[in-house]
């Protein structure tokens, strides 16, 4: 058939209609179509550590922290408006803090790591709170520049081992801590989050996104929410912050490096801005593949940033919109 | 103290020409160019190529360079920006990914013989050499060069965009896009003149400053957080703005240095930040589309 004869016939599969509603508790098949995907998802995430060798475990670690970063990234971006071009300074905060609880208190992993999240959440609250009055750019101006304040601020004043960092810092338990405590907080953040979203809290972060003056003349605080979205995904960045601190057994100026700005960033754009699971496979398949690069030094960044902008620039709505669309529609060509 | 006062012009006006170009840019197309401090450092090390590796004089490698700078701009514009016009998370994230190919692009090494530019080797020489006292504090001419074109270009600017035709249609952009179009300026050309315009400011930046110091990757960063800082400072596309926190910084920076140390520097600068985010939130002179910045 010639092109101007045919066209495209797109159908939606009755059951993504239908899935809002019990009705996909009817059948064995439709619950299947609809949890296949979700469980994929669990279930690998889940046996992979127990497939992979010691390197590649240590690539997946690496991995899931980048999700975890790329879903908070995802989730102000796309649902409070709020661009944070510093993710750095989440993982900088959280590892900082769990590195001081550890190497000056003498507190054990387990315990300074959550402590470390809602501690490091909270400076980064308030550090970023002078600038939520305001909109859009200002955001990511300030959330851009902190990091590399912070690295400053922290050689000036000679904190925390300056340059040199902290090292000997307990590590977790075995490598099956390692492994489990990522793999669980990125499912836990994923779903979390997945959830807060179609919350009422999460209708009137997206309004704020949307129209701001309206949220404001329904008598919300934007303020409040805007904080309280801010801690939300500061909580996760400083707790997988926290964890890398410990999973390496070091702190230092490298917490607060680019790589943990940019990579979430062009993991999230490349999986789909505002879909959250794409931010996780964004970081997926970016880390594992920048980690293949290692040798080529900073070829990498601009990997990413090529990568990041080749999407942004010709495939906007991402992989994870562009495979959710093909998994619920028909499509087959049809004569006009 | 003397000391200061001189230093602190200096440094004053050194953020002056750092940071002017970005706020021209954004001040009129609403694009904040985070590919800024890379076309700085883009244009140093041109530059620098030029004069030692083609052996091109001085003065034409100045040249070319600029007009390396408002090619990059321009295409920065037409390529990737245009088409994400009116998505300011897209804007920035792109711009931003622009600026780190080029940044982390010049570090690369080994490919296609290409060198990479690392190492204490790559530095300007000044345009003059010498030192002259001022106010009893001894000054090299190429910083009195600095304060000279800055003052130059500010008044450049102001006369450009008063007087001018294109001037007057980047600032008709400004304040009105929807009654500019009506009038006949087509707002693509305007965005694209001014990337150009300001990209070729962050290239007369950097072969005004640079000479002071070695040419580095990292000045790209430190150049675009300083840009950045003085312009939400001075508020976000104002241009008063810009030079008043200009001064505003510059002093503060050089007095925490007189007092405290240099190493005070970042600290300070965070600090008026967070002040003068507080206290006014557009900024010093951010009047600009405030209410509608303004939540």
């Amino acid at each position: 058939m010639a092109a101007q004869d045919r066209r495209k016939k797109r159908l939606d599969r009755s059951i993504k209609v239908r899935s809002e509603g019990l009705y996909s508790l009817s059948s064995w098949r439709e619950m299947t179509y609809l949890l296949a995907p979700r469980l994929l998802l669990i279930g690998g995430l889940l046996v992979s550590p127990l497939l992979l060798d010691l390197y590649w475990q240590k690539v997946l670690c690496a991995a899931g922290i980048m999700a975890v970063l790329a879903m908070g990234f995802d989730f102000l971006a796309a649902y409070v408006g709020l661009v944070c071009l510093g993710g750095a300074m989440f993982i900088g905060f959280g590892g900082y803090a769990a590195g001081l609880l550890n190497a000056h208190l003498g507190l054990p992993p387990l315990l300074t790591i959550p402590l470390a999240a809602v501690i490091g959440a909270c400076v980064s609250t308030v550090v970023l709170m002078p600038c939520l009055r305001l909109r859009g750019v200002y955001f990511a101006i300030v959330t851009f520049m902190l990091p590399l304040f912070a690295t400053h601020i922290i050689i000036a004043l000679e904190l925390f081992g300056s340059t040199e960092g902290i090292t000997g810092l307990d590590i977790l338990p075995n490598p099956w801590w390692e492994q489990y405590v990522i793999v669980l907080t990125l499912l836990c953040v994923l779903f979390a989050l997945r959830r807060l979203v179609t919350e009422d809290v999460g209708l009137i972060m997206m309004g704020i996104k949307d129209n701001d003056q309206a949220v404001l003349a329904s008598g919300i605080s934007i303020f409040k929410y805007r904080v309280l979205a801010v801690f939300v995904a500061a909580l996760t960045g400083c707790f997988v912050g926290a964890y890398q601190a410990h999973l390496y057994g070091w702190l230092g100026l490298s917490l607060f490096a680019m790589d943990f700005s940019i990579l979430p960033i062009a993991a999230t754009v490349m999986g789909g801005m505002g879909t959250l699971s794409g931010a996780v496979i964004g970081a997926l398949i970016l880390t594992p593949l920048s980690e293949a690069l290692r040798g080529f030094g900073q070829l990498r960044v601009v990997l990413y940033c090529s990568i990041l902008l080749l999407f942004i620039l010709y495939k906007p709505e991402g992989l994870m919109n562009y495979f959710e669309r093909k998994y619920h529609q028909f499509e087959r060509w049809e004569k006009v | 103290m003397e000391t200061v006062l001189v230093y602190g012009l200096i440094s004053s006006v050194t953020f002056v020409l750092m940071s002017v170009g970005f706020s021209l840019v954004y001040g009129v197309s609403r694009v904040p160019n985070f590919a800024h401090g890379s076309i700085y450092v883009l244009v140093g090390f041109v530059t620098w190529s030029c004069i030692n590796d083609l052996h091109i004089s001085y003065g034409l490698a100045i040249g070319i360079s600029l007009v390396v700078a408002s090619v990059v701009g321009m295409a920065l514009y037409r390529l990737v920006l245009i088409r994400l016009r009116g998505m300011p998370t897209s804007e920035i994230i792109a711009s931003f990914a622009c600026g780190l190919i080029i940044l982390e692009g010049l570090r690369l090494q080994g490919i296609g013989g290409f060198k990479g530019f690392i190492g204490p080797n790559y530095f300007l020489k000044p345009l003059f050499e010498g030192k002259i006292q001022v106010l009893g504090v001894f000054v090299d001419y190429q910083r009195l060069m600095v304060v000279a074109t800055g003052a130059v270009l500010v008044a450049i600017l102001w006369l450009f965009t008063h007087h001018t035709k294109i001037g007057l249609s980047l600032r008709a952009i400004a304040q009105d896009e929807q009654a500019a179009l009506m009038l006949g300026i087509n707002s693509n050309r305007a965005g694209m003149a001014s990337m150009a315009i300001g990209s070729a400011l962050a290239g007369l930046a950097a072969i005004i400053i640079l000479p002071l110091g070695n040419i580095t990757v990292e000045a790209g960063y430190h150049v675009l957080i300083y840009a950045l800082a003085v312009c939400i400072i001075g508020g976000l596309g104002s241009w008063s703005g810009t030079v008043l926190a200009s001064f505003l910084v510059g002093f503060a920076v050089k007095l925490s240095t007189f007092f405290f140390g240099a190493l005070w520097e970042s600290v300070v600068l965070v600090g008026t930040i967070i002040l003068v985010l507080l206290l006014k939130p557009s900024g010093l002179l951010g009047r600009q589309k405030e209410l509608e910045e303004r939540v």
